[in-house]
């Protein structure tokens, strides 16, 4: 490791070889202001394309301004953050992109959460010199995600995300100079577009230009309907992250005092997805263990490995990028759609109230989610198993409308019989919990013994592509595990070119898993407000009494008062899907 | 082989082909058949001449009679006369605007006596589709000492030549080859910038179209020295004509061994591809340039790293502009010694240019480094069309300085220009005259950046739109003081922040102009007044009530019925309903209306 000696404002620093000025000034406490810049180091994601020139600095013997994002400190470096020349073309710089920027401030859904608002804040911006034509575009609404790219910048993130991160590719540049924008290819509509509605373009874009489709005032709409029973469900991520938006520290739990805030609101029965998602390993666990048995036993239709389904942004992105393995994930619905079609057959029925008068709602991390519900697959007589799915970020703004003191809260216990939950479905919203909770569950009913531990600790962590071998009592069961949907796709080109060694795969969309969802509270590129919801999960998990999914003794009751048994012709019906070849070619309009 | 005792020489550039010098080859052939001299007098087609104001040019050898401005009817004249009788046709000579006397070779003529061409050398001269006539010219004989000595040698040669990048940066070109071959790497490229995009410029054209051949045996020459095996050229689909020369020069290059593997028995091989660019002047950049041929968006990425370290698909490149690549085989065969004792002190060699606007002579000329301004508008071009004052001198392109009067005496050199607030670029030169308003070319010039930035960075994206805007409220005459202030900030902001040349050469124009004609900004902002008449906004036509004898002309002929007034008495113009059209002046015979 080569080290460099610098000065920054008359401060001597010394840095690794390879350090840009932006990190070096911050290692010293100097806050160079960014715009487009923004990473979450830790994943080795990173976005410096250069291009906003709000962290410009003065370097001594050089003739322009350097962006500190992306210039690496030399040795002897004379750098200056802050002269009169320095501020002066911030400051013009800012002025610019604010005169092409919407005054919307006051109804932008990223009021308040704005980096841009933000810096015009901190420069005390008051009025615009540089006033003149401002660039206009067509909104875009899709199932899950609002383009208003009036609000772009241009800061590529979305951009980096879709492409760089996820291997997507439904977001970039096209058209040039000040009629440039970041946009689907021919600039066709998102939903016509490859995009899987990850949300990671949301959970990054330092506006309002990228925003969640807002379903709160359809669920204030049927809260106020007394002709319905309104049902909510709440994944396992939500309660690591939902705190953050008021003020709490990330990692911080508020499993009980979300579920008393979702009563006051109103929800007839506050009920929790982990339920839901129990069920999914009683189903996927035995799917895994019946397509292991087949494919161990010389079984050629059989196809191994088997991959996770929970994931809404996942199942697109195979659907459109790889449809000749449409026949390998399991065939078991996300949690969420399990939860909705057992609420408006077995718990509508225990109620006594029709399908059609029982609204349910999803708070999810998710924007992915938003686009699931609304599958045809996933509807009976044109009524959806799920009636509406809101982001974190749309349940904390509900709060907050409720004028809720939620910190004050008192934690109340979710209802039954779908509030029921062990920590096995807890670990779902953290990348390699849906594999360990399917292990914990298969491992006892293949081997018929008694898991001595049930912390896998092998599965779990945040490296993109991890694998372990699970010794199944003699049986070594090979593990994949990918999040971010460019892992999911190198391990994907194994499986379809017949080189994967894996037995199960679990992939999640999102950077982290569901922790780290689209709809989840923004963290601004800081991804020590990731590990530390994922270790608030594990930290639920381990404080839960029943740690294991089929020792739920509410799921145990489903199965013996409604479907049977795993994999039943009912739980076919109900809690198991097909998929699609999406893989449409482009047509242009 | 065929000899022929005489050789007519016809320009095939654009320009002349536009001027119908298809026709005048075949015209030529014709008569030399009709009169049975097809086998003693070859007519062949080559690049161009440069003294583009005069063509089409048809040049005899070996007297070197030049004949100008020939139209495909004067053929017959020229064989008959010149060919057959041994007369000069006199009326196609070029006439010398100082003693109206015929002057029938060209080294005589004002245009070409400063001139030396280097890069140029064979364009005029040689059939640019035939490779033997290149090779008759030394062609590849550069390759050749180059193979039999080693890549440091060439490089340190080259570094000792002076040689500096001719596509507007200057960038040593010794020196970027000497980086490019000490990166370590697998595979390695070699790319031509012919991308060509300044308005009016055509040097790179020119050579392309006049002399591929000088190019491509460039380009191997710098694969055998920095180790690569492949070369690419990006140039733009706009040049046919050059992209099918260069597409029959590589072919008969491959043909005769001089690409494609082993080349000249050596271990040494090497070819080139062509890819195209769709036409965005950015892509000139070579970042933007590479990530272009890559199939991505044509935008420039922030350096480092440089394209010598990491290039197309993220290999080492070398990238070197088209004029830059035709002046090293020349460099190699005759010693950088000899290039190093051309040009100042600091830029060595010859420059091309395209030299353009109110000029008299328009063309594209190549000169010793450290000529004047004042040479190259006045001896070369000629001075200035039609009697009028020389008023500015832009160089650079779009993104160049606007010069005056006080910098004419100012060698040309790369470091010269930016000095005086211009830059080199890459050989655009365009001459203004008093009829051209500073504000409004600045504002040509604005709208040019903004139509052609990538949109990759904040200020190119906003601030040069934001620049456009407030210079065209000017030329509209609704300026402000604060305006002025507005576009020095503005300027000096984008020029200070933005990512890449494109962008942070820019305001050029802008800035250029408020330092070099400040007056004219002022006038119209205070006075509301375009001392060219160029703004339409602050026009105002008016009738002198002396000079006016109330014939009505002007009235009658008045598109808007702006004029008023009674017969036989001083008419009025209501400027309120005026839409400055000028039909009245044009009508009026006492030469009563005036234009302030």
């Amino acid at each position: 490791m080569e080290l460099i000696k610098l000065t920054i404002d008359k401060k001597s620093v010394e840095v690794e070889k390879g350090t840009t000025i932006l990190k070096a000034a911050r290692q010293i406490g100097i806050d160079i202001p960014t715009l487009c810049y923004f990473s979450l180091g830790d994943m080795k994601i990173e976005n410096k394309p250069g291009g906003c020139r709000i962290c410009v600095v003065e370097v001594e013997g050089r003739r322009n301004l350097a962006p500190a994002c992306a210039t690496e400190c030399m040795p002897g470096m004379v750098v200056r953050t802050n002269t009169i020349r320095v501020l002066n073309a911030r400051r013009t710089v800012l002025e610019l992109i604010l005169s092409d920027h919407p005054f919307d401030c006051l109804v932008c859904a990223k009021s308040g959460n704005c980096e841009l608002q933000d810096l015009a804040h901190k420069f005390g911006i008051r009025e615009i010199t540089y006033k003149g034509e401002q660039s206009t575009y067509r909104k875009d609404t899709s199932p899950s995600i609002i383009r208003d790219v009036d609000k772009c910048v241009m800061c590529r993130r979305c951009e980096m995300m879709c492409n760089d991160v996820q291997s997507v590719g439904a977001l970039s540049a096209v058209n040039r100079g000040f009629m440039s924008v970041v946009a689907p290819a021919f600039e066709m509509n998102l939903e016509k577009s490859v995009c899987t509605y990850c949300g990671q373009c949301v959970a990054v874009c330092p506006t309002g230009a990228l925003t969640e489709v807002d379903h709160t005032r359809q669920i204030i709409a049927a809260l106020a309907d007394p002709t319905k029973t309104v049902v909510v469900q709440t994944a396992p991520a939500v309660r690591a992250a939902l705190g953050e938006e008021f003020g709490l520290e990330p990692g911080t739990l508020v499993t009980g005092q979300m579920v008393t805030a979702l009563r006051e609101i109103g929800f007839d029965y506050v009920f929790d997805t982990d339920f839901a998602a129990d069920l999914t390993i009683m189903e996927e666990g035995t799917e895994l263990l019946d397509r292991l048995g087949k494919f161990l036993g010389g079984d050629k239709s059989v196809k191994l490995p088997i991959l996770t389904s929970c994931c809404p942004a996942w199942v697109n992105f195979f659907e459109h990028n790889f449809p000749e393995l449409k026949d390998v994930p399991s065939t078991a619905r996300s949690p969420q759609q399990m939860f909705g079609a057992i609420a408006k057959t077995y718990f509508a029925d225990k109620i006594g109230v029709t399908r059609k008068d029982l609204v349910v709602v999803s708070i999810m991390p998710c924007l992915a989610k938003k686009y699931e519900c609304s599958r045809d697959e996933f509807k009976h007589d044109n009524n959806p198993d799920v009636d509406f799915s809101i982001s974190t970020r749309e349940l904390a703004a509900l709060i907050k409308q409720a004028n809720i003191d939620f910190k004050a809260l008192p934690a109340e216990d979710f209802d039954n019989p779908l509030g029921e939950s062990t920590g096995a479905s807890v670990i779902f919203g953290t990348t390699g919990g849906v594999i360990e909770a399917a292990v914990r569950t298969a491992y006892e009913v293949h081997t018929g013994k008694k898991l001595d531990k049930v912390d896998f600790e092998e599965l779990r962590g945040l490296e993109g592509i991890r694998h372990a071998e699970i010794d199944f009592d003699g049986l070594k069961l090979n593990i994949g595990i990918a999040h971010g949907l460019g892992h999911a796709r190198q391990l994907l080109n194994d499986v379809r070119d017949g080189k994967s060694e894996f037995h199960a795969i679990e992939i999640m969309a999102c950077p982290g898993g569901c922790i780290g969802g689209g709809g989840q509270p923004l963290h601004h590129g800081d991804s020590s407000i990731l590990k530390a919801r994922q270790m608030a999960l594990y930290r639920e998990d381990a404080e839960k009494p029943i740690r294991k999914s089929h020792e739920n003794p509410f799921i145990i009751k489903l199965y013996e008062e409604f479907l049977g048994k795993p994999l039943s012709e009912k739980s076919h019906h109900l809690l198991h899907t097909h998929y699609f070849d999406k893989s449409t070619k482009i047509t242009v309009e | 082989m065929a000899k022929y005792n005489q050789h007519l020489l016809v320009c095939g550039g654009t320009g002349c082909r536009a001027s119908h010098s298809d026709a005048i080859v075949e015209s030529l052939n014709r008569a030399l058949v009709e009169r049975n001299l097809d086998g003693e007098v070859k007519v062949v087609m080559t690049g161009c001449f440069g003294f583009c104001e005069k063509g089409p040019i048809v040049k005899v050898l070996p007297d070197n009679t030049f004949y100008t401005q020939v139209t495909p009817a004067d053929c017959d004249e020229i064989v008959a006369e010149h060919i057959y009788k041994g007369r000069k046709v006199n009326r196609l000579l070029y006439t010398n605007p100082e003693n109206q006397e015929h002057v029938s070779d060209s080294k005589h003529m004002g245009f070409y006596r400063k001139q030396i061409r280097i890069a140029l050398r064979n364009c005029g001269f040689i059939d640019p589709e035939n490779i033997d006539e290149y090779i008759a010219r030394d062609g590849y004989a550069a390759l050749g000492k180059v193979l039999s000595s080693t890549p440091e040698q060439v490089i340190s040669d080259l570094i000792k030549s002076g040689l500096r990048g001719r596509g507007g940066g200057g960038f040593p070109t010794g020196l970027k080859w000497q980086i490019t071959s000490k990166v370590k790497a697998d595979q390695k490229y070699v790319v031509c910038n012919a991308d060509e995009g300044d308005p009016g410029a055509f040097m790179d054209r020119s050579i392309l179209e006049g002399d591929p051949h000088s190019v491509i045996e460039a380009m191997a020459i710098n694969g055998y020295c920095t180790s690569a095996s492949k070369g690419l050229i990006y140039i733009r689909a706009e040049y046919p004509l050059a992209i099918a020369r260069l597409k029959v020069a590589l072919r008969q290059a491959r043909e005769y061994g001089l690409l494609g593997e082993n080349i000249l028995g050596s271990d040494f091989s090497f070819d080139i591809e062509m890819r195209y660019g769709a036409g965005a002047f950015v892509c000139g950049e070579e970042t933007a340039l590479i990530h272009s041929m890559e199939g991505h968006r044509g935008e420039p990425t922030f350096k480092p790293p440089f394209p010598s370290e990491s290039g197309y698909l993220g290999k080492p490149t070398n990238v070197n502009n088209v004029e830059t690549y035709a002046n090293i085989p020349v460099i190699i065969l005759k010693g950088p010694e000899w290039f190093a004792s051309i040009g100042s002190e600091k830029s060595k060699g010859t420059k091309v240019f395209a030299l353009a606007g109110k000029i008299n002579n328009v063309g594209l000329i190549e000169v010793p480094m450290g000529t004047t301004l004042r040479e190259v508008i006045y001896e070369i071009g000629g001075g200035i069309k039609d009697g009028k004052q020389f008023k500015a001198v832009q160089t650079g392109g779009p993104s160049g300085g606007c010069l005056t009067m006080k910098h004419l005496d100012t060698p040309i050199d790369y470091d010269n220009l930016i000095a005086v607030g211009s830059m080199m670029g890459s050989g655009g030169m365009i001459v203004m005259d008093e009829d051209d308003c500073m504000v409004a070319i600045a504002k040509f010039y604005l709208e040019f950046t903004v139509e052609e930035s990538c949109g990759k960075c904040s200020p190119c994206r906003i601030g040069n739109k934001r620049l456009h805007e407030i210079l065209t409220k000017i030329t509209k005459g609704e300026g402000t003081m604060e305006d002025l202030d507005n576009l020095r900030n503005l300027g000096q902001v984008i020029k200070d922040t933005a990512l890449c040349g494109l962008g942070q050469t820019s305001p050029n124009p802008v800035l250029s102009t408020l330092d070099n004609f400040w007056d004219e900004y002022l006038e119209h902002v205070t006075e509301k007044k375009c001392r060219a008449g160029v703004c339409k906004s602050m026009l105002r036509y008016v009738i002198e009530p002396d000079a006016c004898v109330g014939c009505t002309a002007c009235a009658r002929n008045c598109p808007v019925n702006a004029i008023s007034g009674e017969r036989k008495k001083a008419h009025e113009i209501n400027q309120d309903i005026c839409i400055k059209c000028g039909a009245c002046v044009e009508k009026c015979k006492f030469n009563a209306i005036f234009v302030r």
